[in-house]
């Protein structure tokens, strides 16, 4: 199993997931994903060499015909009385960073 | 009418016209607010007063539904990651604080159609992750049996609804436990149907190859009857199975000819004597009953909650990168200064409470570059030696399987802090959503006055065998015992 995680490592996979982490919150994560990841060692010692991945039983789940998806219902409310912010029926969100202003 | 009255004699009373609708749905409203208001116990996240009104009104009138709805007249709550048009659905999260559903969920429309009057949102671990409710923004539901202790979770709300005595059922939703859990904590009945058995348009995604809407109830007819009403093939859902829905009527039965699986994993050596205790009472009144109980083995169970504490995370960590401040749900403050990805970053950080982060981080990390084979691979392949110990067991003649639904009794609040001391609460639960196998908890007798639950397993679609099990078991167990 891989070695112990870093506060850096753990910032790198914050950053994979869009989380704005502090640097305490940081050293905390990196702390109980360590602990956690311990207890998932087990699983190394497991020989699986004969074991395909898992998957729900898809034959009682069959694929719908290829001929689009149901009908769309009408919203009971109009996205205008949930989202943060809309303009025009689109949804306004904040410039994306510039080449100038990206992490190098 | 105060205590745990059953789904069924509301309905029949209701459908006679020897009590109205009205008068249900507001007395059922009135003890949702004395549960919160006069009592703390903290269960609902909204109360439904207003449009449980405006249904009760509409039932009144509707002869087609009297005549022929299955839950006619009869009070529901709804675990907070279900969505109900024109209600509320916060997933118990402050990044959706707010946000009211377009859309109702196609279990809340079948319950409707059958006459089903709700009553308000409960309470839940944020997005369901959790094992005691007090992972909630909005603070903890306590146990209406002992207000000190946890009434488990994520669907600790639904529990302590039922168990309270507001409404008579319930839904809420299993990813790893979350149904049967709290159900074994409040001493009521809970249900998971077999993975594909309830649609789950509407039920907020947490970990997609586990999550399954589940029913909380009183007594293992009210459940049963419920599960036939939100069960079926649903085009909106593509995992949905079409499989024949049978008329499960929970009625209990004579358990001659029926081979019970007692598998010894699930009754380790530390395992709680008392609960052990229980357990022994409930097999020695199936094997009375003219069950057959077998010794049987389900060798990968101890590997389950390595595997689930994977799987389950990583798949969130997609599932909830939906949540991101831009088209529903809570924008972070001072998040738009610097762009699109900073506002990402900070609407989550803010939104998102301390275990939903911790497994958001933990299911990035696992599927991320260099670490997928070792966790992500891995737990998947054994889930499958997991899954194949339930099939062999299931086809060797074992019509379904009996074990204690937790290894200890509610605990109380505040007593966990350390996350894989709270994850290990799962560890006889989350074998079934690995497997996708139908499981259920009744309640088998107290210890110290708090409930014990215990489990049914049954194989994938065989829910009507775990029933009649169930309901053979809780009329030989007697009330006493409950």
């Amino acid at each position: 199993m891989p070695d112990a995680i870093t506060v850096d490592e753990v910032r790198r996979v914050a950053r994979l997931a869009r989380l704005g982490l502090t640097d305490e919150q940081a050293r905390g994560l990196a702390h109980d994903l360590n602990t956690i990841l311990e207890h998932m060692n087990v699983l190394s010692r497991v020989d699986t060499t004969a074991a395909s991945e898992y998957t729900a039983a898809r034959a009682v789940m069959p694929l719908r015909a290829d001929h689009g998806p149901p009908p769309v219902r009408p919203l009971a409310t109009l996205p205008e009385t949930f989202a943060p912010e809309m303009r025009d029926g689109f949804f306004v969100v904040p410039r994306l960073a510039t080449h100038e202003d990206a992490e190098p | 009418v105060t205590g745990r009255t059953t789904a069924a004699d509301i309905s029949t009373a209701a459908r006679s016209g020897q009590r109205s609708i009205i008068e249900i749905a507001t007395m059922a409203l009135r003890r949702a607010e004395d549960a919160d208001v006069r009592d703390g116990l903290n269960i609902f996240l909204s109360r439904a007063g207003d449009y449980a009104r405006a249904r009760a009104r509409a039932l009144e009138s509707d002869a087609v539904r009297r005549e022929r709805g299955a839950l006619y007249g009869v009070p529901f709550a709804v675990k907070d990651n279900i969505a109900v048009a024109h209600q509320q659905l916060t997933c118990g999260s402050r990044i959706l604080a707010g946000y009211v559903s377009p859309y109702s969920a196609t279990a809340i429309e079948r319950l409707e159609d059958a006459g089903a009057i709700l009553i308000g949102k409960t309470n839940l671990d944020e997005f369901a992750m959790g094992s005691s409710t007090e992972n909630s923004a909005f603070g903890p539901t306590r146990n209406p049996l002992a207000p000190t202790l946890v009434p488990g979770g994520s669907s600790g709300g639904s529990a302590a609804a039922v168990a309270a005595g507001v409404v008579p059922i319930a839904l809420g939703s299993e990813t790893g436990g979350s149904v049967r859990q709290p159900a074994a904590f409040c001493g009521i009945v809970g249900v998971k149907p077999t993975y594909g058995r309830v649609s789950r348009y509407g039920l907020v995604a947490f970990g997609s190859s586990l999550d399954q809407i589940g029913i909380l109830a009183n007594n293992v007819v009210d459940a049963a009857v419920t599960l036939r009403v939100i069960a079926g093939r649903d085009e909106r859902d593509a995992t949905c199975a079409d499989v024949s829905v049978p008329d499960f009527d929970g009625a209990p039965a004579s358990l001659r000819g029926t081979v019970i699986g007692r598998p010894r994993e699930y009754f380790p050596d530390d395992l709680d004597p008392r609960i052990a205790e229980r357990c022994a009472r409930a097999l020695d009144q199936l094997r009375h009953l003219g069950a057959e109980i077998r010794d049987v083995s389900l060798p990968h169970t101890a590997l389950a909650i390595p595997v689930y504490y994977i799987v389950a995370p990583a798949e969130a960590s997609s599932n909830l990168a939906r949540f991101d401040g831009v088209r529903y749900g809570r924008r972070g403050q001072e998040a738009s200064r610097n762009g699109l990805n900073e506002m990402y970053a900070a609407t989550r950080v803010q939104g998102f409470g301390p275990e939903v982060t911790r497994r958001i981080l933990l299911g990035t990390y696992v599927l991320s570059a260099g670490y997928y084979d070792a966790y992500y691979r891995k737990a998947m392949q054994v889930r499958s030696l997991i899954a194949e110990d339930f099939r062999r067991v299931f086809s060797g003649g074992v019509h379904a399987l009996f074990t204690p639904t937790t290894p200890t009794p509610a605990f109380p609040l505040g007593s966990r802090s350390d996350p894989y001391e709270m994850y290990l609460s799962d560890i006889f639960t989350c074998t079934a959503n690995l497997a996708g196998v139908p499981a259920m908890s009744l309640p088998i007798g107290r210890v110290d006055g708090l409930p014990v639950g215990g489990q049914l397993m049954s194989a994938h679609f065989d829910e009507a065998r775990m029933f009649s099990v169930a309901a053979a078991l809780e009329s030989s167990l007697g009330p006493a015992d409950r």
